[in-house]
């Protein structure tokens, strides 16, 4: 393997990564707070990808971008409300049960709504555009989205902590009763957690979808399941640890891919879980850094 | 109610299911949906209790049914598939040599053994997934309840990926799948294997294993301070469990006829975990009763859905392809949200609480009756 | 000749910076009743909890009788949080897991009562006796071990009759009052044959009639039973009226042990602990 195509691996499998890393981020908020997987998260992420198609089919991107920003959000605190709020106080079980029925609902509903078959995504011209840098080149997303990613989690992390929210989210990830006896709407705040994974998802889904071309109601559940494990590797409820680790799997399933074993890429990261799970279930960055939300 | 009345009211029950059966079997050109629909049923129902002893009756949150019903089935496919008939299914890149000789070796049994081979393929599924859920169950089930979820659910994804991955091509036949799998002959044949298996598992929740499992499915700590070894059940509850899991499996692709590890998606899973929850998580019973009642509207009754439907020359909209599963997925969530108990709750058939149900049915006529005069 | 049954020698149990017990030595001999007092946040649940095998210790080795069950010395990034005694002193690590324990004998009840909720009150008894069934997974699912499974329900139903449980041992436990809950608490424990019995604040919640039964029932059990009890409890009038001897915590320290008088009239304990009396009381 030569320098180039190293490099070219390294960028590409960075971009990926940055993709997975703002999905990631939505899990890990989403576990912070509720100690819940967000099965439909993935699933969310997909949707957003349809949106784009669909909007992009009549309006500039300058406008579907947005509006594909809102429908996701929308979708996501639609999810909360109906299928994770009626649930607070039921057991675990039930509530994992209802995630899943939501994740199944709404690939029904897109398989329904838009068949099975795959559907082209729309090109952003901008986006798409080739660069050159030394030896290297590829198209302006992958080199946009890390630096994107890196942005919004800076972003985020102001959010977090120098704003009202941001420090109501934090203490209903500590504690949910107490937080809500010194006044803190715990719907609310469960609904923000809801809207900004949401809409990372559909920033982290434009630009995995730019890359792949085409959207299935089933593009959403291995790359919301690996998302899942990132945010894992990270340490959950960690959210620089989710970008680490969305980084992480999407450089290691690059190089797999590369390598020629696409088929053990998914394997892979199943196998990455389960070693965490086992030998540091806090994850990477569970311990020292606690920015728990 | 009495306990001679009971047994006569079972054995009227058991005689109408077998006369059922027959009926059936006689007829089956003729009523070739419900045949399908009950032998279908009792399939899944097999895995579903088998889920149910591994999640309502353990409460081990494994997700992991796809994936132990794939090895099973591809056990018991590759095991029965007539010898002549593998180079056939193997078109692309032949067959493994070892397992034509294997087969050739099976062929040369005198014939009352091969007749036993349908079961011996499901058995010996069985026993593969069950090495595999030891292996995998050591480090998977220490993890909690959602992490135990999605480690299972990536397991069944690592089997599916590496079924159809080109390096196992002359084992599995890669992403082709495979074909030509001797069927059922009979549908008593299905319903007396599904028969065993459920016996087998209501026995194990009855003895006293069976109450350790569901000690640590109430209180893990408690369990534990009762001197019940966690790993040590946990681990016994989730073989056996994935051992019945690709029982199932090697039946499916029996009655399927040909599979491949699309076949075994995640969705599979979902499907049974929608037929464990509406069934009633903690219920054999409920389980049995639901997967014939999900196969038959999903293959049958609720077929509509996904027809085009006119009243007159008005088309009603919504009713096309996939209408159906966006139903059922509706009706997964509203059972969760609303009637989490399900149709069984936690509880069991017995003659009792039916006549109970009935009496309160019929009781409040009655009482009616009564304040009329 | 006193025999001992437990021994806990230097137990200092540390979470991250907190010292929950610490330094904590005692000793129950066979057919004493021992209680364990202390205000609330003293230590105690958690010394009953390394007792048992929940946790283990930050250093310290227990002893049920005369063997180790449990040792450890700091290790990890322990070594350096240390802030117990006698670092050093223990090298082996040894632990026994909670379910091989209550197989050596000791058997408890929990503060917050721990019954498995939806089961029966004859299930939940029943269960206990499952480590003591010799059948393997094949044989008790084919019923090849009826004599046994037999044996273990009369057994169940002699220890509910002996508690006074038979009229209730179809209901689920869950709809007990909360006196009968605790019953059968100890009922449960009971039928694992233990030899000492831990009973972590076995009066919590009870009237005043409740309590002043349990102290006959507690001297009924342990002759019918041939048991050593070790208690922690809050009601002191209970405390003094039942144990032979008496062990007293406060911030996880030991700071007096003896006879009810010797507690009683110990300055020490009025200070941390009888002054501040109602503190435990409900």
């Amino acid at each position: 393997m030569t320098i180039t195509t190293l490099f070219q691996h390294i960028l590409t499998g960075i971009s990926l990564g940055g993709a997975y890393a703002l999905i990631a981020i939505g899990y890990t908020m989403v576990y912070g707070i509720l100690r819940l997987i967000n099965f439909a998260h993935g699933d969310i992420f997909m949707m957003a990808g349809y949106f784009m198609i669909f909007s992009m089919a009549t309006l500039p991107w300058q406008i579907a971008i947005p509006l594909v920003c809102i429908l996701t959000v929308a979708l996501g605190v639609a999810v909360e409300r109906a299928a994770y709020k009626p649930l607070r106080s039921a057991p675990r079980m039930s509530i994992m049960i209802s995630a899943i029925g939501a994740s199944y609902l709404i690939q029904n509903l897109a398989t329904y709504l838009f068949t099975a078959l795959p559907k082209a995504y729309p090109e952003i011209p901008f986006l798409k555009k080739i660069l050159h840098i030394g030896s290297i080149s590829s198209s302006l997303v992958t080199f946009i989205t890390p630096v994107l990613t890196i942005l919004l989690v800076l972003a985020l992390m102001f959010l977090i902590h120098h704003t009202k929210v941001g420090m109501a989210m934090r203490a209903v990830s500590k504690d949910f009763e107490t937080a809500q006896l010194m006044g803190i709407k715990l719907n609310n705040t469960i609904s923000y957690t809801f809207v900004i994974g949401s809409l990372l998802a559909a920033i982290g889904s434009i630009l995995y979808f730019t890359d792949r071309m085409s959207v299935t109601p089933f593009s959403g559940t291995l790359p919301g399941l690996k998302c899942f494990i990132a945010a894992v590797l990270g340490g959950i409820g960690n959210i620089p640890g989710a970008m680490v680790g969305g980084f992480i799997i999407g450089i290691c399933e690059t190089f797999l891919v590369a390598f020629g074993y696409s088929t053990f890429s998914d394997a892979f990261t199943f196998i990455l879980l389960i070693i965490i799970l086992l030998f540091r279930p806090t994850g990477l960055f569970g311990e020292k850094m606690t920015d728990k939300v | 109610m009495s306990k001679i009345r009971k047994s006569i009211y079972t054995a009227i029950l058991a005689v109408i299911i077998i006369a059922l059966m027959f009926f059936l079997e006689a007829n089956k050109f003729r009523f070739g949906m419900a045949y399908t629909v009950i032998q279908k049923g009792l399939i899944l129902s097999v895995v579903a209790v088998s889920m149910n002893l591994v999640t309502g009756f353990t409460g081990l949150f494994s997700l992991g049914q796809a994936g132990f019903m794939a090895i099973g089935a591809y056990v018991t496919a590759i095991f029965l598939i007539p010898a002549d008939g593998m180079a056939e299914v193997y078109y692309i890149s032949g067959v493994n040599p070892s397992i034509m000789s294997f087969k050739y070796w099976l062929e040369s049994g005198p014939a009352w053994v091969q007749s036993m081979y349908p079961i011996l393929a499901l058995i010996l599924g069985g026993l593969v997934a069950a090495v595999f859920a030891a292996i995998i169950g050591f480090p998977v089930l220490r993890l909690k309840s959602d992490y135990l979820a999605i480690a299972t659910l990536g397991f069944s994804e690592i089997v599916r990926a590496i079924i159809s991955s080109p390096q196992l091509d002359t084992i599995t036949n890669g992403s082709y799948g495979l074909k030509k799998i001797p069927g059922f002959d009979s549908l008593f044949e299905t319903f007396a294997i599904m028969a065993v298996c459920v016996l087998l598992m209501v026995l194990l929740l009855r003895s006293t294993y069976g109450r350790a499992f569901r000690a640590i499915r109430e209180d893990e700590v408690a369990a534990e301070a009762m001197g019940i070894n966690l790993s040590r059940h946990k681990q016994m509850s989730f073989i056996i469990g994935s051992f019945f899991s690709a029982v199932s499996g090697g039946m499916l692709a029996m009655f399927m006829r040909s599979i491949d590890s699309k076949t075994f998606s995640v969705s599979l899973t979902y499907d049974i975990l929608l037929i464990v929850v509406i069934g009633g998580i903690g219920s054999v019973t409920g389980s049995v009763i639901a997967s014939l009642l999900v196969t038959a509207s999903k293959e049958w009754w609720l077929r509509f859905f996904d027809a085009p439907l006119y009243i007159g020359n008005f088309q009603v909209p919504l009713f096309r392809t996939g209408f159906r599963m966006v139903i059922f997925s509706v009706i997964l969530l509203l059972v969760v949200l609303f009637y989490q108990r399900g149709i069984m709750g936690k509880n069991e058939f017995s003659w009792d609480r039916l006549s109970l149900r009935v009496r309160k049915l019929l009781g409040g006529r009655k009482r009616g009756a009564k304040n009329a005069r | 000749m006193l025999d001992n049954i437990l021994t806990m020698k230097d137990i200092t149990m540390q979470f991250g910076g907190v010292v929950a017990v610490d330094n904590l030595s005692l000793e129950v001999n066979r057919g004493e009743i021992v209680s364990l007092i202390g205000p609330n946040g003293a230590g105690k649940t958690t010394a009953f909890n390394v007792i048992t095998g929940v946790y283990a210790p930050t250093n310290g080795a227990v002893y049920f009788k005369g063997n180790m069950i449990t040792s450890n010395f700091p290790k990890g990034s322990m070594k350096k949080l240390y802030a117990g005694q006698n670092r050093g002193v223990y090298t082996t690590t040894m632990r026994k897991t909670p379910d091989q324990i209550t197989k050596l004998g000791v058997a408890r009840t929990f503060q917050n009562i721990r019954l498995f909720k939806e089961l029966s009150t004859f299930e939940n008894v029943l269960i206990a006796k499952h480590m003591r069934s010799k059948a393997n997974v094949f044989s008790a699912t084919l019923g090849l071990n009826y004599k046994e499974e037999r044996q273990m329900r009369e057994e169940t139903m002699k220890l509910l009759d002996i508690l006074g449980l038979v009229e209730v041992k179809d209901e689920v436990a869950n709809s007990l009052p909360y006196g009968q809950q605790r019953h059968l608490e100890i009922a449960r424990a009971l039928a694992t044959n233990p030899e000492l019995l831990l009973l972590d604040e076995p009066a919590a919640g009870m009237n005043p009639q409740e309590t002043d039964e349990l102290t006959s029932f507690i001297y009924d059990i342990r002759k019918k039973f041939n048991l050593t009890i070790f208690m922690i409890e809050h009601h002191m009038d209970l405390v003094m009226d039942i144990s032979d001897r008496i062990y007293v915590l406060d911030f996880g320290k030991l700071i007096a042990s003896g006879t009810p008088a010797e507690i009683q009239s110990n300055q020490r304990v009025i200070e941390a602990y009888l002054g501040v009396q109602d503190d435990g009381e409900e």
